[in-house]
């Protein structure tokens, strides 16, 4: 469904470019949920936008690697090339329902045009899909709430609607770029639960963003885990729980506060991210690393099959069961 | 830690007057509040938006005015009080601010903002006094003390957090409100600054108000956990046994509804647990009634007071 | 640290020819302002009626006027004035324009009072409210920067209130409350230093302004008194000589553009300066 192959996107002049996202690859199936995890500025955001055509003009641009849609290579079309070449079957969501809506439009109106645009229907035709998408998203009186502006909607009711929007075009794909970081713990497991069953009943791929592990260990069926531009570590995501192998997937993991389980200190990786392009040799995470060696900071990477379906970009990554 | 509450706060009301489509409508955020917070104890409050946490911290350090209610600390009602004593209880209850991105000013620099209360208040006999007593709290706060000649912008979220964390301690204070001081923060800094939060409550017997929506956090960091929904307490308990078991119908929902990183307790499909009701309606009963699988027609007509369970926690429920 | 602070000042001009060029006839126009009597090549009331109405030549750059002065000398004294108005007016429309803003933002139900009869003197057209002004206060160069101050202290008021009052509302300014400031702290410490930038690009534009209604002014005979050189009162004296001595009129005027010009090119690289998009990129380029 889709697939990305050395993704790798830019600042700055072709001479000395900046990057922001390193030679990405990953693949999405029918269905299937792929879970991008990362802290700010890991470059997961670009990298969906990158996907969608989206990318800032002037700004970021791609500058290698392949995007494909169903098999068909989209990677410098925008987003109006795409549809237009029949390969407009992808959509996206954003973290604020609020500024992604438009205030003074009714939703019902918001989600008419998407459906205008890619179904070719108008007029009551138009707004009867309308309805039926937000049924679909679950929002109670549906019809009644048509007329309703975004600003009367509760977070996770514009959520919704965002997602009606976004069902228009019969995505075979959904982007999802951290959702419901921005909604209540009890809005949020209702959307999450809600785009579970929508991947579940339309057979839609998704690709969903997030910083929470806790999200991604509720939602997905695989997780790729991303740092500062490069993705470190991909896997089923109980594989990724049992048997984390990058030494920052166990030490995001790690400091991550369980209810349930209190500690004295919580662990924590010492330092900071590092900023786009200040890294030019070795691996990202050597300045943090608890098991780091010389080696890790000059070598290439090389990307390491751990089983079957986990690979992770280390040179010592942590194999096996606890001993 | 000793038993003795350090901050009892009694029946807090606060509201706002709000205009929506050109009426006057009025926001009761905070709906008649009592706790007490002890001697070196960490007291969590948790709530989603919405729920009056942040309003209860901001009214007990008067920026917000509170409508009703007495706050006590030192024998004295704190939002009465004026000239010296105001000053006291200014220098002694400080806050931390949740977004570390607005709460410095961009012109000043680091050690400017951080030894501001103490320029304030006029705490410093000296400028070698005040330069010592900055260096110091830096390097309490794990920042090397150069940092004080540096400026926001230079600072990463979570050093700028730690910046604000060292305002708030200098001079040290007794309490410390601290409202969502790490929500901001990626995951791996999350840590760190609450490591140090932790070490600062041990070294300088500080007492705590953390209010945050994140459970996880609150788990970590509370002695005692106070569950809030609209503008009301409806459980207070010590936090092992709140989080073990929660008894209160909505700390429940609250519990099940958070996403826990072991992909084997995925919860099946979305139940749907209902909008909250608006803010503007409050309800003459219990506030959680219309989305409660407990809910009874005593819920709908009276509001339930906080009872005193066995395990001496409190709950403010007709059905359990 | 100070030095990447005056860097960081003079960046939007080493990046831009022309506001690098708009700083150098402001840096000029200051020199000569100063050093006028040596730059001068004659006494500009030297009255010399045999070569008067000359055209530039080599003795007399600029020519001479009706009265056989030098318009060289002339042109270059009067940038003294221009500067004297620029300064006064700026200062007059800061001094009086920043504490009616600020005070209008913390102090609401007076502020709205003030703020509408602002709100008034901002409907007059500039320069029939700096007209009317000298009737009043009757002619002299004091009461000429009074009434041009006066036209532009509403544009610095506003900017005034509505930034204190967004400053009002951010959280370090919360935190300094919560720590048991007063208000004379929150203005002094958080206010005004995050005004400085906003001002002083409105600073620079006022005094390009100010020159275009000072010119105005004298060339109706409201501004200077006519024996004080000044490029309006050169252009009023030179009315009836437009079609003889053309060059009386090109010069000072040229000299009213080139200063307004030259403010407002530099007022704009002051703005990029202070554009946010412009701050980021600076302080992430610092950062590493």
């Amino acid at each position: 469904m889709l697939g990305v192959k050395d993704l790798t996107v830019a600042v700055g002049p072709d001479s000395n470019p900046v990057e922001i996202v390193s030679s990405v690859s990953f693949a999405i199936g029918k269905g299937e949920v792929l879970g991008l995890v990362g802290e700010s500025g890991c470059g997961k955001s670009m990298t969906s936008l990158a996907i969608m055509g989206l990318l800032p003009d002037p700004g970021p641009r791609v500058r290698s690697g392949r995007i494909e849609l169903d098999g068909a290579d989209v990677t410098n079309l925008a987003p109006w090339q795409r549809v237009e070449a029949g390969h407009g079957n992808i959509a996206m969501i954003f973290q604020e329902p609020m500024t992604s809506l438009n205030p003074v439009l009714r939703i019902d109106e918001q989600i008419a045009e998407a459906v205008r645009v890619h179904d070719g229907l108008s007029g009551a035709a138009a707004r009867a899909r309308a309805c039926e998408l937000l049924e679909m998203v679950r929002i109670p009186d549906a019809a009644l709430q048509m007329g309703a502006y975004p600003h009367q909607l509760s977070g996770g009711m514009r959520q919704r609607v965002m997602i009606a929007i976004a069902l228009a075009c019969r995505p075979h794909i959904l982007i999802a770029d951290e959702p419901t970081t921005a909604l209540d713990v009890t809005v949020q497991f209702q959307i999450l639960g809600l785009l579970r069953e929508l991947c579940d009943r339309l057979d839609m791929a998704m690709l969903f963003i997030t910083h929470d592990l806790g999200v991604v260990a509720q939602l997905v069926d695989r997780v790729a885990v991303m740092y500062a531009g490069r993705l470190v570590e991909t896997a089923a995501v109980e594989t990724l729980f049992d048997n984390p192998a990058h030494p920052y997937t166990s030490g995001l993991m790690a400091c991550m506060p369980a209810p349930g389980h209190r500690t004295r200190r919580l662990t924590t990786i010492p330092g900071q991210a590092p900023q786009p392009g200040s890294i030019s040799s070795g691996c990202a995470f050597a300045p943090r690393c608890p098991d780091v060696r010389d080696i890790c900071r000059v070598d290439p990477l090389a990307r390491a099959t751990i089983t079957e379906g986990h690979e992770a970009l280390c040179k010592f990554p942590v194999t096996g069961s606890a001993a | 830690m000793s038993d003795r509450p350090i901050l009892e706060v009694r029946d807090l009301r606060t509201g706002f007057n709000v205009k929506r489509s050109g009426r006057k409508m009025r926001v009761q955020a905070v709906d008649g509040v009592s706790l007490s917070l002890g001697e070196g104890e960490v007291l969590g409050i948790v709530g989603e938006s919405g729920c009056g946490k942040t309003t209860v911290g901001r009214s007990i350090v008067r920026l917000t005015k509170a409508d009703a209610g007495e706050v006590v600390f030192n024998g004295e009602d704190v939002l009465k009080a004026r000239g010296q004593a105001l000053r006291t209880m200014r220098l002694s209850i400080r806050m931390v601010f949740q977004d570390p991105y607005a709460s410095l000013n961009p012109r000043r620099s680091v050690g400017d903002s951080v030894a501001e209360a103490g320029d304030i208040n006029g705490a410093f006999a000296s400028r070698a006094e005040r330069a010592e007593r900055v260096a110091e709290t830096l390097n309490a706060v794990g920042l090397d003390p150069s940092f004080a000649r540096r400026f926001p912008h230079d600072l990463s979220g979570g050093q700028r957090q730690r910046v604000g964390i060292a305002r708030a301690i200098l001079p040290v204070p007794a309490i410390i409100v601290a409202d969502e001081p790490v929500s901001a923060l990626d995951v791996s800094v999350q840590a760190q600054v609450l490591n140090l939060l932790m070490d600062l409550r041990e070294n300088l017997r500080l007492s705590m108000l953390f209010i945050s929506h994140d459970l996880g956090v609150i788990g970590q960091i509370s002695d005692r956990v106070a569950v809030m929904y609209m503008g009301r307490i409806v459980e207070v308990s010590e936090v092992g046994a709140i989080l073990e078991r929660p008894v209160h119908p909505y700390t429940q929902a609250l519990m099940a509804a958070m996403p826990k990183p072991d992909p084997r307790l995925r919860i099946a499909g979305g139940t749907e647990l209902g909008e909250p009701p608006s803010q503007f309606e409050r309800a003459t009963g219990c506030a959680y009634a219309s989305r409660c699988p407990l809910a009874s027609q005593r819920c709908a007509a009276e509001a339930p007071a906080l009872r005193t369970f066995t395990d001496g926690r409190l709950v403010a429920c007709h059905n359990v | 640290m100070t030095r990447d602070r005056l860097h960081s000042w003079l960046a939007p001009f080493l990046g831009r020819p022309i506001a690098l060029l708009g700083l150098a006839i402001l840096v000029g126009m200051i020199l000569a302002a100063i050093f006028a009597s040596v730059l001068s090549p004659y006494d500009p009331r030297a009255i010399d009626p045999i070569i008067r109405l000359s055209p530039p030549n080599a003795a007399h750059w600029f020519g001479t006027d009706q009265f056989g002065r030098d318009t060289l000398s002339r042109v270059i004294y009067s940038s003294r004035m221009a500067l004297l108005i620029g300064v006064g007016v700026v200062s007059f429309a800061l001094l009086t324009g920043v504490p009616i803003g600020v005070f209008s933002a913390l102090f609401p139900r007076l502020g709205h009072v003030l703020m509408r009869m602002v709100d008034v003197l901002m409907s007059f057209p500039a320069l029939l409210l700096a007209l009317g002004l000298i009737v009043v206060l009757g002619q002299s160069v004091a009461n000429a920067i009074i009434a041009i101050g006066a036209v532009y202290l509403t544009t610095t008021t506003r900017i005034t209130y509505g930034l204190t009052l967004r400053l009002r509302a951010e959280t370090y300014v919360e935190a300094a409350r919560s720590m048991g400031s007063g208000t004379a702290w929150v203005v002094v410490k958080h206010v005004l230093p995050n005004l400085i930038s906003p001002l002083l690009v409105q600073a620079s534009f006022v005094f390009a302004f100010a020159q275009l209604s000072a010119a105005s002014l004298d060339f109706l005979g409201l501004g200077a008194p006519p024996d004080i050189p000044s490029w309006g009162n050169m252009l009023a004296e030179s009315r009836t000589f437009i079609t003889r001595a053309p060059w009386l009129l090109f010069f000072p005027g040229m000299m009213i553009v080139l200063t307004a010009f030259s403010l407002n090119l530099v007022g704009d690289a002051l703005r990029d300066r202070l554009d946010p998009r412009f701050q980021e990129m600076f302080a992430s380029r610092r950062r590493r």
